[in-house]
């Protein structure tokens, strides 16, 4: 118990007297998570859009001002000329390009239907998809209401119309920020437990150090528990930085218990920190650690169902999420701070979480070795 | 150390037709050929060799951080392989590239080490008061912050804290200056008057003969092992000290001479060992004969570094 006091004592020092350390740990996620969150907005604005009129009349000009004053769309220039527009396009001023005909007002009133022409620059793919759908559902929107100020009232409306109203449950305002952050917070927490930690382990190897308490009766367990123990405390130490962030820049309270949150993070900490400690056995630099780490870290992140939905990834990716220990926890963060799940829904997670640990640590100190 | 559960060892090192590979099938590298010697408790054992010759492997092995892939060695009378827990407990090792923590002071340094050998510095501090005294002024310094020589200090006394039955020090003197290696050495004569057997490896032949006994080892095999007097006594040749204003040239045409088995620099002069039968006026003649007029040429009795140049050139 004394030698693992000192151990754990030499550590402390150590990261409180490294102000480079210090600094990535405290600095790190404030930076993150004011940043990100506005990043990650899946949400397009600010839409370049090309018309083209050819008809002038009142109509299309009702209908551009109300795709401009949606707040999607900018209009970028409005011409006569299709081939204008197309240049703006080729220039990468433009997403969209609208083309209204000519007699479109006319051929609308008489015939009661009319057509528009819309080109996409897909480059940008997701935005190229999602500007088209806007401005679709704007049209509709649009026709709706030319549409109604043609029905004479107090006459019967022949059309029989479906409407669907929708209700957001868990997340009302759709806010993706409450999606997001709690995400974002797991792999900083990650990024802690298991990179910091291996980096310091394999610095021991780099520096030498290692060969030193390797000639002492230092046990292997607690030479191990010295270098886990920190980490474990500044990995709980980040998300409590992060959910106060949270709270106080994004006003994200967690709908569920703090307890659970930071019961889960306990045991998924004792997981990643495995990890780190694996990775520190196979390599020998901290150059070859940070590379492996960021390599990982890129795997976990794109496959965790942080950006995007698991659901809709190709089903030999979805067992590589179910491998992937940041899933769990960016799932629980999600229910506990969304939903306010209690300890009973996360249980299957944290049993997961248990084995993730056992067998992590489990590999990692058969392949520690003290002598080679 | 606690004195209840001290298993009693002799103090003394023995190894027995040690191997060491490194490498996978193809490449293999033998560090080690089957070495064997053996140093009696409190003394003071030098293993002389160049780089590469298998000195911190061989150290490894008996600090138990390697595996030896045959032979067997004991430490304090405890098996390398089987007993490396208690040894672990009994021996210092200071390895040749400094290894402590250097974000830590001098004083954290060694309260460390003493504390997870469940030790205090109190306890042992007689043992290395001679040392620590030297760098305590600096107490609350960094030890990455520390000159060559004060490193070299603090690492003896994180090595010494225990009061370790055999001490293990791997190239303590290299690139440390010249006075900081004399008041190196004087620091291990007095640790030998304490009864602590003492391992050192050097690459610097000088050294040599401030050991009791040194181990000659080159390409993983020893040469030789003997007192630094017994290695003078056993050198039989001739050897002569030549001088001139070419030296460049010199050495090339002593190398030349047919009488000599072997010429190197040493310091101002070359060093000529002769052939059998060959004297000092063979080499006299041979000299003028190639044009040297201002040549100076004298008889002299080998030092230790002539007699290990002689070895290691396996002229003798």
């Amino acid at each position: 118990m004394r030698t693992l006091k000192f151990l754990l004592q030499k550590e402390f020092r150590q990261i409180f007297r490294d102000p480079a350390i210090i600094r990535i740990i405290f600095v790190m996620p404030v930076i993150q998570l004011m940043l990100l969150p506005w990043a990650a907005d899946y949400e397009i604005k600010n839409i370049q859009l090309s018309v083209v009129d050819h008809d002038h009349s009142d109509y299309s000009r009702q209908l551009v001002s109300k795709l401009t004053a949606s707040g999607y769309f900018q209009l970028e220039n409005y011409t006569g000329s299709f081939d204008k527009a197309m240049e703006s396009v080729e220039h990468e001023r433009a997403d969209l390009i609208l083309e209204v005909p000519h007699h479109f007002e006319r051929t609308l009133v008489k015939e009661n239907e009319s057509t528009l022409f819309m080109a996409v620059n897909a480059i940008n793919g997701v935005k190229a998809n999602l500007g088209a759908a806007y401005l679709r559902s704007i049209i509709q929107d649009f026709n709706r209401e030319v549409r109604l100020e043609w029905i004479q009232f107090p006459r019967f409306n022949p059309e029989t119309q479906i409407e669907v109203t929708a209700s957001n449950w868990f997340n009302p305002g759709l806010n993706y920020k409450y999606f997001m952050v709690p995400g974002i917070l797991v792999i900083l927490v990650t990024m802690v437990g298991a990179f910091l930690a291996s980096l310091n382990i394999v610095r021991e190897k780099e520096i030498g150090t290692i060969e030193q308490i390797n000639v002492t009766p230092v046990k292997k367990h607690h030479f191990i528990l010295g270098k886990l123990i920190p980490f474990w405390v500044l990995g709980l130490v980040i998300l409590t930085i992060g959910l106060g962030l949270a709270y106080a820049v994004y006003g994200i309270a967690p709908a569920g218990s703090m307890l659970v949150i930071y019961g889960f993070a306990a045991v998924y900490l004792l997981a990643v920190l495995g990890l780190g400690l694996l990775i520190s056995t196979y390599t020998s630099n901290q150059q070859q650690a940070m590379l492996l780490s960021f390599f990982m870290m890129m795997v976990f992140i794109l496959l965790s169902g942080l950006y995007t939905s698991i659901d809709s990834m190709p089903e030999w990716a979805q067992y590589i999420t179910k491998i992937n220990p940041v899933t769990y926890f960016i799932e629980v963060m999600r229910m506990v701070v969304l939903k306010g799940s209690g300890f009973r829904d996360i249980l299957p997670h944290i049993m997961i979480m248990l084995g993730f640990a056992a067998i992590l640590n489990t590999w990692a100190v058969i392949n520690y070795k003290k002598r080679s | 150390m606690k004195a209840g559960n001290y298993i009693p060892g002799n103090g003394g090192v023995t190894v027995n037709n040690i191997v060491k590979k490194y490498g996978a099938k193809k490449e293999t590298i033998q560090a080690l050929r089957g070495v064997s010697f053996e140093v009696n408790r409190g003394e003071l054992f030098g293993i002389i060799g160049p780089d590469g010759a298998g000195k911190t492997s061989l150290f490894r092995i008996l600090t138990t951080l390697l595996l030896p892939d045959g032979g067997s060695a004991a430490v304090d009378g405890l098996d390398v392989v089987k007993d490396f827990k208690e040894i672990r407990k009994r021996v210092g090792y200071m390895p040749g590239r400094f290894s402590l923590y250097q974000d830590l002071t001098v004083a954290e340094n060694l309260e460390f080490f003493a504390t997870i050998f469940n030790t205090s510095i109190e306890e042992n501090y007689e043992l290395v008061k001679d040392i620590y005294s030297q760098i305590e002024p600096f107490k609350d310094r960094r030890a990455g912050k520390l000159s060559g020589g004060m490193k070299q200090k603090l690492a003896l006394s994180c090595a010494l804290i225990h009061r370790p039955s055999v001490l293990f020090l791997d190239e303590p003197t290299t690139g440390v200056d010249a006075v900081s290696r004399k008041e190196f050495w004087d620091m291990l004569g007095r640790l030998k008057m304490q009864g602590i057997t003492i391992l050192v490896s050097t690459p610097y032949m000088d050294e040599a003969s401030l050991c009791d006994r040194v181990a000659l080892i080159q390409n993983g095999e020893i040469l030789a092992i003997n007192t630094p007097q017994g290695v003078i006594d056993s050198f039989d040749k001739t050897l002569l000290a030549v001088k001139s204003r070419r030296m460049l040239p010199l050495l090339e045409d002593l190398k030349a001479f047919e009488g000599a088995e072997d010429a190197y620099p040493f310091g101002e002069y070359h060093h000529v060992v002769l052939r059998p039968g060959i004297t000092d006026t063979h080499a006299m003649s041979y000299l003028s004969q190639k044009g040297y007029e201002d040549v100076q040429v004298q008889l002299i009795t080998p030092n230790i570094e002539d007699c290990f140049m002689a070895r290691m050139a396996k002229i003798y």
